[in-house]
């Protein structure tokens, strides 16, 4: 401990995986905030804007959390933005054209990421099949369900929904607008669902046995065998949970657009992982931590509106701009890694 | 010795046969127009042939080639490589690029096609050697690796012709994904024909085959007996690019033109499948390429089929998912030795009845 502990330098390498990674994704976030507001200007400084970035994000930031707890235990599920278009579509058509109850819709959210879950979970944990494949069928399961629940794109018209969604959370703080009155910020009702997630799933595996037994069973499954952990089931509950977590998303989602569309959360998959990423969670497994999910969601969606604010608004640069902040965070982890094995 | 009872479940070919003749089966049942095949001219008063049959061929021409890559990848990296539609976009809009120049509709070609396929060639290599060194180098699942090129591919595609739609309008470059005047076969049957010889000769004498092998089994092994396997990897991804690169041709040459989001769309999935079709272990090691080229023409045969039966393109996915799921499951481990202990049981039961 002596030894470690003189400068930065030493307390850098004495700590674990986790917080290293942590530390650099909220670093990462920090710097590029500071970033906008210097040369962007200062709406970045609003605290609408940040709210804003909330709100568009409220069910990424649910999906990204089911994903790293998938990623913590070693697998990957890369059915979650499929899950979301055909929850919205199915939530959609059951309210609108089959006159369904709110309730109802929730319900079936939570019910297509249930037979999800219980599907994905038992061929990852009992088949032994590779996630990458089994999550691959069902994203392309769930885009083209979508489009044989209903093919046409449309908006949602019942009154109930429309005020669910249009329900606003005033916050204490705000900002003076043109006129000069105060404006309170606001967020939507998804983003306190997200953070409770996050809170929930924070202390879901920071401080409970089987939350502990994710990392196990990611870190190495030999060694949780030996210690007596029940792999398979543990593998299977964490899809469960994390297609569970992609129903609420799923219906968070419906609930930001209010609209069903085949076409809908088009690479949220790709998006819910490389916050993981960003976020600190290996691929490897074993890693992560879900405050800095957190972080990798609003890390990712600073830098696209720093693209987008910086003129290069056109629809492509942000799928180059996801690609290339997750290659250098694969990168920064490749070598996170070889640094512990040398 | 091995017991030759169940040779014919042991032979890799089964599963893709099995599968063909089941299709094959329910089509004579619910279509018989489905093996119609007839001698017709088209508009140019050139002979065409068409049919089902012939629609299967011709359009699981770029299958079967991409097949062929995604083999060699699965086999030594034991993952897959899902940027492969992506990747067909880039190809594609680098050759539209070097035909058309920075107008998008000329009147002539800028540059020879076989110019415009090099460059793609060269550029498709790269992005294939970009995802192996990813793989190879940085160690990242081969899925998630590729992952970037999949999300970042199409983008860049729209990039590199400033989201333009060229269209190459001398009739020379329909060629290679029309047909080539007098002669009814269509043209990307025979360029898929050309790939598979030369696979199967550089199969056949040189040591690719073996060693790709020998890395997927088992690396340490491999470099202890002198082999490279950041070279072999990452040579793998490389010759999955030229395949990408050939089948952007085919696919560009079908339309004269591109569309950057529609391109080669889902086409990772068939490539998969057809691997996984071909009874190859998608955890990687040995392979069976002739599998997997007959496994891609079974999964157009199957599109085939389900296009006529009137589903929707958008839909397709939906079904092939449930295909994915119940291959997968069959060719299990846990599964496949439930079904094994099964038929043991089931034969030395036969065996007692018959000594009795």
């Amino acid at each position: 401990m002596k030894n470690n502990s003189t400068g930065i330098t030493g307390k850098i390498k004495s700590m674990s995986d986790t917080n290293l990674l942590l530390l650099i994704t909220v670093v990462v976030f920090v710097l590029m905030y500071i970033g906008a507001v210097l040369f962007l200007g200062k709406g970045f400084l609003k605290p609408q804007t940040f709210c804003n970035i909330l709100n568009e994000n409220a069910a990424l930031i649910i999906m990204s959390c089911g994903m790293s707890l998938v990623m913590i235990t070693g697998g990957i599920d890369i059915s979650v933005g499929g899950m979301a278009a055909l929850i919205s579509m199915s939530c959609a058509v059951l309210i609108d054209r089959k006159g369904g109850s709110l309730a109802a819709s929730m319900m079936l959210a939570l019910g297509i990421g249930l037979a999800y879950g219980l599907i994905q979970g038992f061929l990852v944990a009992y088949l032994e099949i590779q996630p990458f494949i089994v999550s691959l069928a069902g994203m392309f399961f769930a885009r083209g369900m979508t489009t044989i629940v209903n093919t046409a794109p449309f908006n949602v018209q019942s009154k109930a929904f429309a005020a669910l969604k249009n329900t606003r959370v005033y916050l204490p703080f705000g900002s003076v607008n043109k006129r000069g009155v105060f404006v309170h910020s606001y967020v939507e009702i998804g983003v306190l669902v997200a953070l409770a997630v996050v809170i929930l799933m924070f202390i879901f595996l920071r401080w409970t046995r089987l939350g502990r037994n994710f990392y196990a069973v990611g870190g190495n499954k030999q060694s949780a065998l030996m210690l007596g952990i029940n792999v398979k089931r543990t593998k299977f509950l964490s899809h469960l949970i994390c297609s569970l977590l992609a129903g609420i998303g799923g219906y968070v989602y419906f609930l930001h657009v209010g609209s069903g569309s085949a076409s809908h959360a088009a690479g949220a998959e790709m998006n819910a992982i490389a916050s993981s990423i960003i976020g600190g969670t290996m691929l490897t497994g074993g890693v992560g931590n879900i405050i800095g999910t957190f972080f990798g969601v609003l890390s990712l969606s600073t830098i696209k509106n720093i693209v987008a604010s910086a003129g290069f608004d056109q629809a492509w640069w942000s799928g180059i701009t996801v690609a290339v902040m997750l290659c250098l965070f694969l990168v920064i982890q490749s070598i996170v890694l070889s640094r512990k094995s040398r | 010795m091995k017991k030759s009872g169940t040779g014919l479940f042991r032979n890799q070919l089964f599963i893709p046969l099995a599968a063909l003749l089941l299709l094959m089966i329910f089509n004579l049942i619910a279509d018989p127009s489905f093996f119609k095949i007839s001698l017709g001219y088209n508009s140019a008063g050139n002979p065409v042939l068409s049919g089902y049959l012939i629609t299967i061929l011709d359009y699981g021409s770029e299958l079967a080639i991409l097949a062929i890559g995604m083999t060699l990848v699965t086999a030594a990296s034991g993952g897959q490589d899902i940027s492969v539609g992506a990747a067909i976009a880039i190809a594609g809009s680098v050759i539209l690029r070097v035909l058309c120049g920075t107008n998008p509709r000329p009147d002539k070609m800028q540059a020879p096609i076989i110019v415009a396929f090099l460059v793609a060639c060269l550029v498709a290599a790269l992005f294939g050697a970009f995802n192996g060194i990813l793989v190879a180098v940085f160690r990242i699942q081969p899925m998630v690796a590729t992952l970037i090129l999949y999300t970042a591919g199409r983008s860049i595609a729209a990039w590199i012709n400033n989201n333009q739609l060229p269209i190459v309008k001398d009739p020379s470059f329909k060629y290679f994904g029309g047909l080539i005047p007098g002669i009814p076969i269509p043209v990307p049957f025979f360029i898929a024909a050309l790939c598979v010889l030369i696979i199967f000769l550089v199969l056949r004498f040189t040591t690719l085959g073996l060693y790709v092998q020998a890395v997927g089994i088992n690396e340490r092994a491999a470099r202890l007996n002198g082999l490279n396997p950041v070279f072999i990897k990452i040579l793998s991804f490389v010759i999955l690019g030229l395949c990408v690169a050939v089948a952007a041709l085919i696919k560009t040459s079908r339309l004269s033109t591109i569309n950057y989001s529609v391109i080669a769309k889902d086409i990772e999935m068939d490539a998969i499948l057809a691997v996984a079709l071909g009874g190859n272990a998608l955890s990687g090691g040995k392979f069976n390429m002739w599998a997997s080229i007959l496994g891609a023409y079974v999964i157009q045969a199957l599109t085939t089929t389900l296009f006529k039966f009137n589903v929707q393109s958008d839909a397709l996915p939906a079904y092939k998912a449930v295909v994915v799921i119940i291959l997968v499951v069959l060719s299990a481990p846990t599964v496949r030795n439930k079904i094994y202990e099964v038929t043991k049981k089931f034969r030395t039961r036969k065996q007692e009845g018959e000594a009795v």
